[in-house]
């Protein structure tokens, strides 16, 4: 007999399920959380509130006068025998960077410490095809998943106070372009002016869990004039 | 005919006229907040909104508003506000607040007018650490996606209350009717005990420590604010390395740092985490466990996800009951011997 580690369902308190795909950062279990994602999208499950895909695990909220754990985990695996029929093509953002030293503060920290020199640095940021995992720190704080293995390094020891929004900052095999001030031990590699912040209420933020995302290098001067 | 002409014009004068209330006093995390951005955890907004989200409710039903209108949340450092234009009436609840209007005491919770030139004080009182100020008219501030709830963190909504600024009601009005002290609900003081449902990251923790939690009794730190509050209590130590990828959290998290150190996550938490989640604080038990101080005591009683279900359920149908008392207008006294004499007068007939 064949032992089935997941999807793991978790009650969580009286209103959330958690429904496991694995306990570690990958493609195929982050595709899996899509996917549920993508089909909870079009048919909601009874006293569904609200749906937060992260890494492995998504999180299913509702509304316990209306539906309870069971009900939600047994809905929940219906969906899960269903083919994926969802539209898969996410849409795929252009992102404008500007690497200049005094943008990007940490560029030349990371050049020492990967070894590989500053521009090499900026060719394999900008040679990442990337995904947004899921969101965290702040609103519009996008996970985007797909840094190049030359550039993997540990967060700093401890956190820098203040980075202002619009940094590019990347850590491990993530990178994130910052949307407010905040404190993050992440490496700020440079700047971008994308507008993820829409303070639209049908669609709040430029990117959906899903999405891709492109790099383009911009000089200065065209940083500037965005 | 006059009278006709009088209350057009009062009509009109009413729909342009703003009250102002200058703000002497505000204590810290004084903020607007109403029923917050539930929806958009997906992209990383927390939901925000009144701390003490049943106060919300009974303020706002307690004063003829729409429940989820956006009030001003008053922390235990307390609010002050003089009213220097206009009148409107207004309603304080959660806590034991001590309410001051004009030099006269009223019940923490309760509903009463302040007119210009008068001084409203809501202090910290008996007990509570969170009271919610509705006011009768459109308070005015900026929103943001939809909702005028303060992020404290970012500022977004339309923000925090500091000593100066000017508190502005658009259309206010004055519903003496509604003028009374409420009787508190059974449910409104919070008890030692605060219900959770273990995990969902419960694997991270040796039964000892899972034990401990549950079996030894935690205080409130002073690391307090509307992100969370920080415990103190038994040291929850991991039994493996943390390397889970970040998960969804939810209000009411009990999330383990590295140090051991237990933190319940509230209304501005973010809205992932990378640390694991010991137990849930189930919903209803939410608003008790804010309205405890630093250095309060609690305690955890875990609870199945099936009897959480019915707890929440048993709590909502509470807070509608409650609501349907509060809401329904006292009326003037003429108003409320009127009403009774109607009463009378139907069980007459029948």
């Amino acid at each position: 007999m064949i032992v089935q580690d997941f999807p793991r369902f978790r009650a969580v308190a009286d209103r959330a399920v958690l429904v496991e795909f694995g306990e570690r950062i990958g493609p195929e279990i982050q595709a899996q959380v899509l996917a549920l994602d993508r089909k909870l999208a079009v048919k909601p499950v009874v006293g569904m509130a609200e749906v937060v895909p992260a890494y492995a695990a998504l999180l299913i909220s509702f509304d316990p006068e209306t539906a309870d754990h069971a009900a939600v985990i047994s809905d929940v695996r219906g969906l899960l025998r269903e083919p994926d029929t969802a539209q898969v093509a996410g849409r795929v953002h252009d992102i404008a960077v500007c690497y200049d030293d005094d943008l990007g503060s940490d560029l030349s920290t990371v050049a020492n410490l990967t070894g590989i020199g500053k521009e090499a640095v900026i060719a394999a940021h900008l040679a990442g095809s990337y995904q947004v995992a899921m969101y965290g720190f702040a609103p519009g704080c996008a996970y985007l998943a797909g840094v190049p293995g030359a550039l993997h390094l540990p967060r700093k020891p401890a956190a820098v106070r203040d980075v202002p929004g619009g940094r590019v900052i990347i850590a491990g095999g993530q990178c994130i372009v910052t949307t407010l001030k905040m404190p993050t031990g992440w490496w700020v590699i440079g700047a971008s002016k994308a507008p993820i912040l829409r303070d639209n209420p049908v669609r709040p933020f430029l990117f959906d869990v899903g999405d891709g995302v492109r790099f383009r290098r911009v000089s200065r001067g065209q940083y500037d004039a965005l | 005919m006059w009278a006709m002409v009088c209350g057009f014009a009062g009509y009109r004068g009413a729909s342009m006229m703003r009250c102002e209330l200058a703000v002497s006093f505000a204590g810290p995390l004084v903020s607007y907040q109403d029923r917050g951005r539930p929806g958009l955890a997906r992209y990383g907004v927390p939901g925000s909104g009144g701390m003490d989200t049943r106060a919300l409710k009974v303020a706002n039903a307690a004063l003829g508003n729409d429940l989820s209108a956006c009030g001003v949340e008053v922390s235990l450092g307390g609010l002050q506000v003089d009213c220097v234009a206009g009148a409107v009436s207004f309603a304080v609840a959660g806590g034991g607040f001590q309410v001051v209007l004009g030099g006269v005491t009223l019940g923490p919770w309760t509903v009463a007018t302040l007119r210009q030139g008068q001084r409203l004080s809501i202090r910290g009182g008996a007990w509570g650490s969170w009271a919610m100020l509705a006011l009768a008219g459109n308070v005015v501030g900026k929103e943001w996606l939809g909702s005028m709830a303060t992020h404290a963190q970012s500022g977004f909504g339309a923000g925090m209350i500091a000593t100066g600024a000017r508190i502005i009601v658009e259309n206010p009005e004055v519903r003496d009717g509604r003028a009374a002290d409420l009787a508190l609900p059974g449910w409104a003081m919070p008890t030692g005990r605060i219900r959770v449902v273990m995990g969902p990251q419960e694997r991270f923790f040796d039964a000892a420590v899972l034990q401990r939690f549950l079996g030894e009794g935690f205080r409130l730190s002073a690391a307090y604010d509307r992100m969370g509050v920080r415990l103190k209590g038994p040291e929850l130590l991991v039994n493996s390395a943390l390397d889970m990828p970040s998960e969804p959290v939810l209000r009411g998290s009990v999330q383990v740092a590295g140090d051991g150190v237990a933190t319940v996550l509230l209304a501005d938490h973010q809205t992932t985490g990378g640390y694991p989640k010991i137990a849930t604080v189930i919903g209803p038990d939410l608003d008790a466990l804010v309205q405890k101080r630093s250095g309060d005591a609690l305690g955890f009683t875990a609870i199945s996800g099936e009897e959480a279900v019915l707890a929440a359920r048993q709590a909502a149908a509470e807070l509608r009951d409650y609501l349907a008392i509060v809401s329904a207008p006292r009326g003037s006294l003429a108003e409320r011997l009127m009403r009774a004499n109607l009463i009378s007068g139907v069980f007459g007939e029948g």
